[in-house]
């Protein structure tokens, strides 16, 4: 299916060439971003388009916005990256993680662009990393769907093998076997962030195996619609609220708010005061907000995932809590001991009691 | 792991869903190429199906309806390549790659207002009787219209193709246009109308995934269906049979592996995620071993410009 993508981006570069050939305003700060996927997903683009328009109403016309759709991760990216640069953008958000070493390499042909990578762990002096502690709302999903399922099956569409979607799967389940001791997931990976109908057919097939409950990873709103279409199925937004399937299947959702995040960086910029840093904000900051819990929800059931989100958002609860053990049975955390931020950002292993193997 | 949780009956009934958008975009390309058009661009076609498809169902309320306006929005995109390539007589390759990003462009622009709506559902057609037996009643005759459509559709090309005069016409324009040509038949006018015909294939099925199948609009959401339909064709050697062993091959092991993965298969997933490729073209390309039979199925005019006054 990867045909299609060069052709795309050989054809959307030089789309961009065009205006990249026009000269920049000096007054004016350009800001670009490059998105994996269409900003209509529904999800995770859509959030990142929402975080530029934001940006667009905070400094109105001292600020000018650009942006490049469906950009392949890997070589193409460095391609479209180039020439945003070349265009005059003085800062640029790749808003994917496998942007990151084509934003390492364009950095540095382009020393007085700043860059900013999404999910990311590598860094130069003009390369800043932000994420989100989007497992702290994947805990509170995973309460959710432990105290919802019926079957005892949940299903998990996970995109790639890297340690933001793994966190992801070990908060969620951890979360729902501490109250429904009897709960399975099972982990379908797809492979993609963005496949509608790749996502509905892996969706389609966890129910099949008797998944009641469906969390998913990837961008699109396909899972929800494949839930709907069966039944009693519950399912949540991924990213952005995908609240046109409430109230049900989908039953809350993780929301990432990116807009003040862009604003501030921005801002830097146009003061000068930006420099490279690695930011990692939660539901404390408000970077992760949790999604409007329906009435499908029991109100008890409720009550518990909002204080869950309470105790995270107060710091007093960290999700990754021991006692816990990794998969093979081998301790990882002791007990009341909480894992620190570089075991998370290169987290690679299952907790005890997730089946199956980690792709490498 | 528990295989048995997979039940066969259930797995072929969703690979049937599965490989139906790629069942009808590849026999109308079929149908094109063996009209000696080779047309890139399916996937365009599919994605403004899926469009059209999906605005006049909601508009309407019908799904028919947006299964009639996808079948017409293929044929109007398709057009576009028709006029280019055989009046004009600019490059098909060229031309199908233009429009598919086109399509894709074109279809997200429409689909801007239709993002995150409900289409309205498609009914299931069962069977009266037939749905009711074990087994094959759930397999085959417990689904919507459009399968049945792509099946019967099938079926028809391959008569027609074989046994018409019209199938005659048709494959002797693709093999030689010039001979096709002094025998009186109008080259242009049977392409003109085949290109039409994969246009009409390919946008009901992507009007298939976005009414049906995943059931809403995103943009790019047919995801390179069309390039699989594309290279089907070739691998099933232009036979409609094998095209649609080909299609289901490839739905039915993209089914059967995420239902491998979500039943628990110790088998790494990267080898499950790249089967349904493997396994299809793999496949193919032994049933297409046979070189005397290969070298008859490529229509020998496949891609060349045909100007009347050769």
């Amino acid at each position: 299916m990867n045909l299609l993508k060069p052709v795309l981006a050989a054809a959307l570069a030089l789309g961009t060439a065009l205006p990249a050939l026009a000269a920049s305003d000096g007054e004016k700060t350009k800001v670009g971003f490059i998105y994996v996927g269409p900003i209509g997903d529904g999800g995770w683009t859509y959030e990142h388009n929402q975080g530029r328009l934001a940006l667009e109403k905070e400094f109105g016309d001292k600020v000018e916005t650009v942006y490049q759709e469906s950009v392949p991760e890997g070589a193409d990216a460095e391609r479209a990256l180039t020439q945003m640069a070349l265009g005059g953008a003085d800062l640029i958000f790749t808003t994917s993680f496998g942007y990151m070493d084509p934003t390492i390499n364009v950095a540095k042909k382009f020393p007085n662009v700043k860059f900013e990578h999404a999910t990311g762990y590598k860094r130069a002096p003009n390369v800043s990393t932000y994420s989100a502690r989007f497992y702290e709302g994947r805990a509170v999903m995973g309460l959710l769907a432990g105290r919802m399922t019926k079957s005892n099956k949940i299903g998990y569409i996970a995109s790639f093998p890297i340690p933001e979607v793994i966190r992801g799967i070990n908060a969620s389940y951890i979360h729902a076997k501490k109250v429904n001791p009897d709960v399975e997931f099972s982990v379908v990976w797809a492979y993609t962030w963005f496949d509608p109908a790749k996502e509905a057919d892996a969706a389609q097939a966890l129910i099949e195996q008797g998944a009641d409950v469906i969390l998913q990873h990837t961008d699109s709103t396909a899972p929800q619609a494949a839930a709907e279409k069966a039944g009693n199925v519950y399912t949540f937004g991924q990213a952005s609220d995908m609240a046109e399937y409430k109230p049900k299947p989908r039953i809350s959702s993780i929301i990432d708010n990116w807009a003040p995040y862009y604003i501030e960086r921005t801002r830097a910029v146009m003061d000068g005061t930006w420099e490279s840093v690695d930011t990692w904000d939660g539901i404390k900051e408000g970077m992760v907000e949790i999604g409007e819990m329906t009435d499908v929800i029991p109100e008890e059931v409720r009550k518990e995932a909002m204080a869950l989100k309470e105790s995270i958002a107060s710091g007093e609860y960290a999700p990754f809590t021991g006692p816990l053990n990794k998969q093979d049975g081998t301790p990882w955390l002791a007990e009341g001991e909480t894992a620190d931020d570089a075991t998370l950002a290169g987290m690679n292993f299952y907790v005890e009691g997730l089946k199956g193997d980690i792709p490498n | 792991m528990d295989l048995t949780a997979i039940n066969p009956v259930v797995l072929i009934a969703s690979l049937m869903v599965a490989s139906t958008p790629i069942l009808l975009a590849a026999l109308g390309e079929m149908v094109v190429e063996k009209a000696g058009v080779l047309n890139l661009g399916v996937e365009g076609m599919m994605i403004t199906g899926a469009i059209f498809g999906f605005s006049a169902a909601v508009e309407t309320g019908s799904p028919a309806l947006g299964f009639a306006a996808a079948i017409l929005g293929g044929m109007a995109i398709s057009l576009i390549f028709a006029f280019l390539t055989q009046v004009l007589l600019s490059n098909q390759v060229a031309t199908g790659l233009a429009l598919t990003l086109f399509g894709l462009g074109f279809s997200a622009l429409i689909g801007q207002g239709y993002v995150g709506i409900k289409p309205p559902a498609t009914p299931r057609l069962d069977l009266p009787y037939l749905s009711e037996l074990p087994v094959l009643g759930r397999i085959l005759f417990r689904h919507d219209p459009i399968v049945y459509l792509s099946l019967v559709l099938l079926v028809a090309i391959w008569l027609v193709l074989r046994l018409t005069r019209a199938g005659l016409i048709l494959r002797a324009v693709g093999e030689n246009h010039d001979a096709a040509h002094s025998l009186g038949f109008k080259v242009v006018r049977i392409r003109v109308l085949a290109i039409m015909f994969g246009g009409a294939c390919a946008g009901l099925g992507g009007a298939y995934i976005s009414l049906i199948r995943v059931p809403q609009w995103t943009e790019g959401m047919t995801a390179g269906a069309g390039w699989i339909a594309l290279a089907i064709v070739v691998f099933a050697g232009w036979r409609p049979w094998g095209v649609l062993l080909g299609a289901y091959l490839f739905g039915g092991v993209t089914v059967l592996q995420l239902n491998l993965q979500a039943a628990g298969l110790a088998v790494p997933v990267e080898y499950l995620s790249m089967s349904p490729y493997l396994i299809t073209i793999l496949v193919l390309v032994i049933m297409s071993a046979d070189r005397s039979r290969t070298a008859r199925g490529a229509p020998a005019s496949l891609g060349r410009v045909f100007h009347a006054s050769n």
